[in-house]
């Protein structure tokens, strides 16, 4: 364990004194809590934008849609899909975050840190430069296949030599990852002006013309991953709970570390694709979600992860509502969540008691 | 019938223990030799490359009368005004990104806490492209704008982390929230920018030694000259420090201080040379891990880490000189990213000892 050692461990044992509810009936209150939030959320996201919505028309136009109604249009078209696809998004991001603080051990890993956003990035601006794609939807497949190459390069990369898949190797090997891929997209955007043109847009994470065609053309193909990739995140709180011990305790435990470790990669990968292809890279989310999360459950990864899922959309749904009013045309998601998030983490860190060590 | 082994009486228990931690270290202290001197002699090789190198057909000896003699001869100006400062530019950023990541990884105990992780050069990235596309001004202006941003950041972090002390942990984390509202701000900016202009941003970004003035050369040694003796002086509780705050405050070490000095001069390091040069990509993340490996032990390698940054960052310039197509026009900062990310990652899958990252 010298390797972990040296590191700060991300969760259970640096349990926080108080703070954090403990019972089980503190801890649902929280998640009924969250979930009246992102109702709350959801609701100002199909009213406000750059047309606004009454609350009544927006019902109607959910129950009883009238053809030719400029409102309903809005409502239908553009607003029910965009909500949906930060929700779906979002939730995605959450998980994918806490996963990835989990299985490294280290409370600064985010999506971005196994290399997959860059990866994915690096998949979208090749389909820009060489394949000539310029839609969304187009993006959306050579994101996920970037995302799932690197993960098999990173994890494979980080299985090879003596020790097998450790949490540290993990994070150099997609640190190292990041860094070639993103030294690769500079090359790429240099010589060719056109696709930075395209590619900056992208990158920043938007959900700007998440209209139905683009719902239409997207959800069928994601919903699937993503539904997977959650059962999966849910399914391996008790795992990632056994590993933040290290992993000789997770061992003697009982658990299968290796097969543990590679349903998680599997998750991270299903999750983190869909994101980027939805919404683009916003790691953020899966940087302070996990965090915020932590504050209100407590160490315990099976609530970490759940209130992740909850968290990420919400989240990004409130950053998106706020890019959509705060300005005349529109500020991008990914933008506003750093500026309204990082505050909130900075916030987070500072009531932070865990002893360095 | 075989004499049962005789116990070994403690003085020769002890003297056998003694013997091999004497052989330990000799070792140990041999690998330390044999590395620095390889890495010296790669530093020389690449001086000699880099001023030999190029257009204009010089000889060694018109060089060498270009630099030390009195009469500079028909070399003068191609090396006395472009190769050395370039040269020596590359050599002090090396020095500064290398020192400045071994500190940060060491002082916050965390491998992937480099100054390129947590938001010194995320800071200095958004200084100098506010400079570069918000006010429209080049050259001096932006590497002070990149010079404040970097400093700017150090100062947040430490308003955030500071508590009654310091503590890696929240640093770190606080470090990185920053670092994401600094990309925010880079990308609000390259997306709101003229394509062109975007472009140059980008050249900047990526970093490189292109800014090869010899007033630009004679600040950052100035500054070198001031830093790294200081951190010569905090190497020594640094070392002490990695023993956990209680060992080392046992040992008459004043942890907070300490960590205090080491984390205000990485910042400098960081800070002075991203204002120099960019933030060269990976320099300040892979210098002290790639120095640890090839010593093959977790102490505090300066002096190896600081060897291989100069290593990367000259042997890059001159990968991207005369190595590329020229009409690429490659920045030095694609080449540390696309060469150390698969150089750490090989070292990574092929390590043999637990050597501490």
């Amino acid at each position: 364990m010298s390797t972990s050692g040296r590191q700060r461990v991300a969760a259970p044992p640096a349990a926080r004194p108080g703070g954090a509810p403990r019972s089980t009936t503190s801890r649902a209150a929280v998640v009924v809590g969250l979930l009246l939030l992102l109702a709350l959320a959801a609701l100002a996201s199909l009213m406000w934008g750059a047309r606004d919505v009454a609350a009544g028309d927006v019902w109607r136009a959910l129950v009883s849609p009238v053809d030719g109604d400029n409102d309903h249009f809005v409502v239908r078209h553009e607003r029910v899909p965009r909500t949906l696809i930060a929700l779906v998004g979002g939730a995605a991001l959450g998980a994918s975050g806490a996963l990835m603080q989990g299985i490294t051990r280290n409370p600064i890993a985010d999506p971005g840190l196994l290399g997959i956003n860059s990866g994915a990035s690096l998949g979208v601006i090749s389909a820009i430069t060489w394949l000539g794609v310029g839609t969304v939807q187009g993006y959306l497949w050579f994101a996920f296949l970037g995302a799932a190459v690197t993960a098999v390069v990173v994890y494979g990369a980080a299985s090879l030599g003596w020790e097998g898949v450790t949490p540290v190797k993990l994070a150099l090997v997609g640190a190292a990852f990041t860094a070639t891929a993103t030294s690769l997209i500079t090359v790429i955007l240099l010589a060719d002006r056109n696709t930075l043109d395209e590619f900056r847009f992208w990158q920043v994470g938007s959900l700007s013309n998440r209209t139905y065609t683009f719902f239409e053309a997207t959800m069928p193909f994601v919903a699937p991953f993503v539904a997977v990739g959650l059962v999966l995140a849910i399914a391996s709180g008790r795992t990632l709970n056994a590993l933040a011990m290290g992993d000789d305790v997770a061992r003697s435990l009982g658990q299968d570390v290796v097969r543990g470790r590679l349903l998680v990669v599997v998750a991270v990968v299903l999750l983190c694709g869909s994101a980027v292809a939805l919404v683009g890279p916003i790691a953020f989310v899966g940087l302070a979600v996990p965090h915020l999360a932590r504050v209100l459950v407590g160490p315990d990864y099976r609530w970490i992860i759940a209130l992740s899922i909850l968290v990420g959309p919400a989240l990004l749904l409130v950053a998106d509502v706020i890019g959509r009013v705060i300005v005349p045309g529109e500020l991008e998601a990914g933008l506003v969540v750093a500026v309204i998030g990082a505050p909130v983490l900075l916030a987070v860190v500072r009531r932070s008691k865990e002893v360095a060590a | 019938m075989s004499t049962p082994m005789a116990t070994p009486s403690l003085s020769e228990r002890l003297d056998v223990a003694h013997l091999g931690l004497r052989t330990a270290r000799r070792l140990r202290r041999r690998r330390y030799a044999v590395v620095t001197s390889a890495l010296t002699a790669a530093v020389l090789a690449l001086t000699f490359a880099a001023l030999t190198a190029g257009p204009g057909d010089f000889t060694v000896a018109e060089v060498l009368q270009a630099i030390f003699s009195a009469d500079p001869g028909r070399a003068d100006f191609t090396v006395n005004e472009v190769r050395l400062p370039r040269f020596l530019l590359g050599v002090l950023v090396g020095i500064a990104f290398a020192l400045a990541g071994a500190l940060f990884q060491s002082v916050l105990r965390n491998p992937l806490a480099s100054p390129d992780i947590v938001g010194v050069s995320q800071g200095a990235s958004a200084g100098a492209v506010a400079a570069l596309l918000g006010a429209g001004v080049t050259g001096v202006p932006v590497s002070l704008a990149a010079l404040g941003g970097g400093l700017a950041v150090g100062v947040v972090l430490y308003a955030v982390a500071w508590r009654g002390g310091l503590t890696g942990h929240r640093f770190v984390l606080a470090g990185i929230g920053v670092a994401y509202v600094c990309a925010a701000v880079v990308g609000y900016l390259l997306t709101r920018s003229d394509v062109d202009q975007a472009q140059t941003a980008l050249q900047w970004l990526a970093g490189s030694l292109s800014q090869n003035t010899w007033p630009l050369v004679s600040v950052l040694a100035v500054a070198l000259l001031m830093l790294v003796p200081l951190v010569a002086l905090v190497a020594r509780p640094l070392q002490t420090l990695t023993l956990g705050d209680d060992q080392a405050a046992g040992l008459g070490a004043r942890p907070e201080l300490s960590r205090f000095a080491v984390i205000a001069l990485g910042v400098a390091l960081a800070s002075v040379a991203t204002a120099a040069a960019g933030p060269v990509a990976f320099v300040a993340f892979v210098s002290a891990p790639v120095a640890r490996r090839m010593l093959g032990d977790g102490r505090l390698a300066l002096l190896p880490a600081a060897l291989v940054g100069v290593v990367m960052v000259v042997g890059a310039d001159l990968v991207a000189q005369f190595l590329l197509p020229a009409d690429l026009r490659v920045p030095t900062g694609v080449v540390t990213g696309v060469v150390g990310g698969p150089y750490l990652i090989w070292l990574l899958a092929t390590g043999r000892r637990r050597a501490e990252s």
